[in-house]
């Protein structure tokens, strides 16, 4: 059975993440996620779940690893000038794999910039955000239903791969309302596990790993007493700072998600069987796009929509083979320009790509993406 | 049990030596952690130790508990995160002076003010040692550091006095001096319900004593000797006599605190009656 709601994408990342077993929220005020802290401060407690409003944004990071290391799924929810403090433990969390899941509503940046704006302005910060060279997974939502789905696959990913996920949303989807069909009852949704050792613990290694490249991760408590830490370490998980080490540390966190990429990426085709054109959009600027498709469709025009589900790792097979298929692209984002960058490697001058950057605080409207399209590709 | 039976259970083999210079006295004190944790015979499983970032920081990668060697300043925020997910687990937090007064100081005061159970020792060196003795927010006023080649003019906090302030409902001192003393105040630390504070005054001989033309370690531990004072020794003295001096023992007590996880628990059971 289920209900049919009218919800804000805050509030479906909510159920999304009350059905995915979300036990732990560490959260800090910040608009426009304040919706996901707020609610979850209500919901968690009649399942059992604890929220917890910590003293800063760093601490929230914190106490959500800490949570996620005695076994439980976990969540933070944050914007902007949130996002940036959460940098230094999102890179602990990449060195020491720490499985949680980190929602960001963008707003306009840098700085307080606009804080009830919308802006797609953090997709740079969120593959490259801490120092370091790290590999992550960042998931973008472009409709009320999609905040739900994905905060599933969110810990789907983050417990598979032992990798920090970002929900990487933006002020359009995390305050629109929409229609959304949920199950009445969250009990039959699958729920993400995390791989547990099978050997006994004297034998146990914290970062030893079979072919998948994941390490089995016991909750603390369980008799398998583990080091974490965010130094360089072996596969015992205690510091180990020679080349070697480094090396193999490096590779493995590359390898264990780049290895899977048909796994991990996501990319929506919309009326690309035939295109001709594609436009390129993700999130709350997918939209307007997909109207923007239909009006051009409607003039005979044969335009497509792509739209990235999976912003990191990037989409490069698709955006190669994208190249190989149309005679041009667009790309349209709420920034001055960023995922542009990478369509742009990816097709590497095989075709024109053009950018639609709409950075004034407001969403473009259908009609203006129609006629950057029509401008582009004539 | 004697030393060396504490040693094969409580530290990891394979993991010692330290990388602590000699003359530290962060062994004393990871010493008395352990010995505290033998005289409560808490089962090793049950034991998380959170750590940050410096010289103190490294005891955790050596006793073998659940264990986590966080980020600079952070293992209150971590330790609060792996206590409240599982309250069955003794959280004890190794931090130093540097790591829990300056770049963790927000996480120090909220934690304290939580009243969440568990254990802080916090070593206290007066100076930042894996970095080459920079001043801290507990280095002495005048006192020399890499950072401080005319002596600091900053005032030194009395962390006892902050995190009483704050709300810890446990807070103690001593030194590596007095290292029996050491261990059971941090094993009455653990036993409090509640967020309790150790602060353990430990001799960092090469960063900070040297700069302050202290002498040697063992001049150090004399130095420790003769300005700490048992607490009720320290506050019969004259405002003139407690100069230089400070008190040791169990500074502040206080009981009929409601724990944080158990405020929890009550939170849960209310939302879920309320249904």
């Amino acid at each position: 059975m289920s209900k049919i709601l009218l919800l804000q994408g805050n509030q479906a990342v909510v159920e999304g993440a009350i059905a995915a077993g979300v036990k732990f929220f560490g959260g800090y005020p910040i608009t426009p996620s304040t919706e996901v802290a707020e609610s979850l401060a209500e919901k968690l407690p009649k399942v059992g779940g604890k929220f917890i409003q910590m003293e800063d944004e760093i601490a929230s990071m914190g106490a959500i690893i800490g949570a996620s290391l005695t076994g439980k799924k976990v969540m933070t929810a944050t914007s902007g000038p949130g996002f940036s403090l959460k940098q230094e433990l999102i890179g602990y969390a990449c060195m020491a794999e720490i499985p949680l899941v980190i929602v960001n509503v963008q707003r306009v940046g840098p700085s307080t910039g606009q804080p009830t704006s919308p802006s797609q302005g953090d997709i740079m910060q969120a593959r490259w955000g801490t120092h370091g060279d790290h590999w992550l997974i960042a998931l973008t939502p472009a409709s009320v239903p999609e905040c739900f789905d994905l905060t599933l696959r969110a810990y789907a990913l983050s417990e598979k791969y032992r990798v920090p996920v970002i929900l990487l949303m933006d002020e359009v989807i995390g305050h629109m309302r929409e229609k959304i069909e949920l199950p009445d009852n969250y009990d039959e949704i699958p729920q993400a596990e995390r791989k547990l050792p099978t050997c006994p613990p004297e034998e146990f290694k914290a970062y030893a790993t079979d072919e998948s490249l994941v390490p089995a991760m016991p909750p603390f408590g369980s008799g398998y007493r583990w080091h974490v830490t965010g130094l360089v370490h072996d596969e015992t998980g205690f510091p180990k700072g020679t080349p070697a080490a480094t090396l193999a540390a490096t590779n493995r966190q590359h390898d264990k998600l780049y290895n899977n990429l048909d796994d991990i990426v996501e990319v929506e085709n919309y009326e690309m069987d035939d295109a001709e054109y594609a436009i390129v959009a993700f999130g709350g600027a997918a939209r307007a796009a997909y109207e923007a498709v239909d009006m051009a469709r409607a003039k005979g025009m044969k335009v497509g929509l792509v739209r990235p589900i999976t912003i990191w790792p990037f989409a490069e097979k698709q955006m190669k083979a994208l190249a190989g298929k149309v005679k041009h692209i667009m790309v349209h984002e709420l920034n001055y320009g960023q995922y542009v960058l990478e369509v742009e490697r990816a097709v590497a001058g095989k075709v024109p790509v053009t950018l639609f950057a709409k950075y004034d605080n407001e969403p473009a409207s259908p009609a203006e993406v129609f006629a950057k399209m029509e401008e582009a590709f004539k | 049990m004697n030393m060396e039976e504490m040693i094969d259970k409580y530290f990891r083999p394979g993991r010692l030596p330290h990388i602590w210079c000699p003359g530290c006295g962060n062994g004393i004190v990871t010493g008395c952690i352990v010995k505290a944790v033998a005289k409560l015979d808490l089962p090793k499983d049950n034991v998380a130790v959170v750590s940050g970032i410096g010289c103190s920081s490294r005891a955790s990668g050596y006793l073998d508990f659940n264990t986590v060697h966080s980020a600079h300043g952070r293992a209150l925020p971590v330790a609060t995160g792996v206590k409240l997910a599982d309250p069955n687990l003794n959280v004890i937090v190794v931090t130093g002076d540097g790591d829990a007064t300056a770049i963790g100081g927000n996480h120090l005061i909220h934690a304290a003010r939580r009243n969440i159970d568990m254990t802080v020792v916090l070593y206290n060196n007066n100076i930042y040692g894996m970095t080459g003795g920079q001043y801290s927010p507990l280095t002495p006023e005048h006192s020399k550091a890499a950072t401080a080649p005319y002596g600091t003019i900053e005032r030194s906090f009395d962390i006892a006095e902050l995190v009483k302030a704050a709300g810890a409902t446990f807070v103690a001192r001593a030194t590596t001096f007095h290292a029996p003393m050491l261990a059971d105040l941090i094993a009455q630390g653990i036993e409090h319900k509640g967020f309790s504070l150790i602060e353990a005054v430990t001799a960092c001989p090469i960063s900070f004593g040297r700069q302050n033309k202290m002498g040697g370690p063992a001049d150090m531990i004399k130095w420790q000797r003769d300005h700490a004072l048992p607490l009720a020794a320290f506050e019969k003295l004259s405002e003139e006599q407690k100069a230089g001096k400070f008190p040791i023992g169990v500074l502040y007590k206080a009981e009929g605190v409601k724990e944080y996880t158990e405020a929890y628990d009550e939170l849960i059971a209310a939302a879920q009656g309320g249904k």
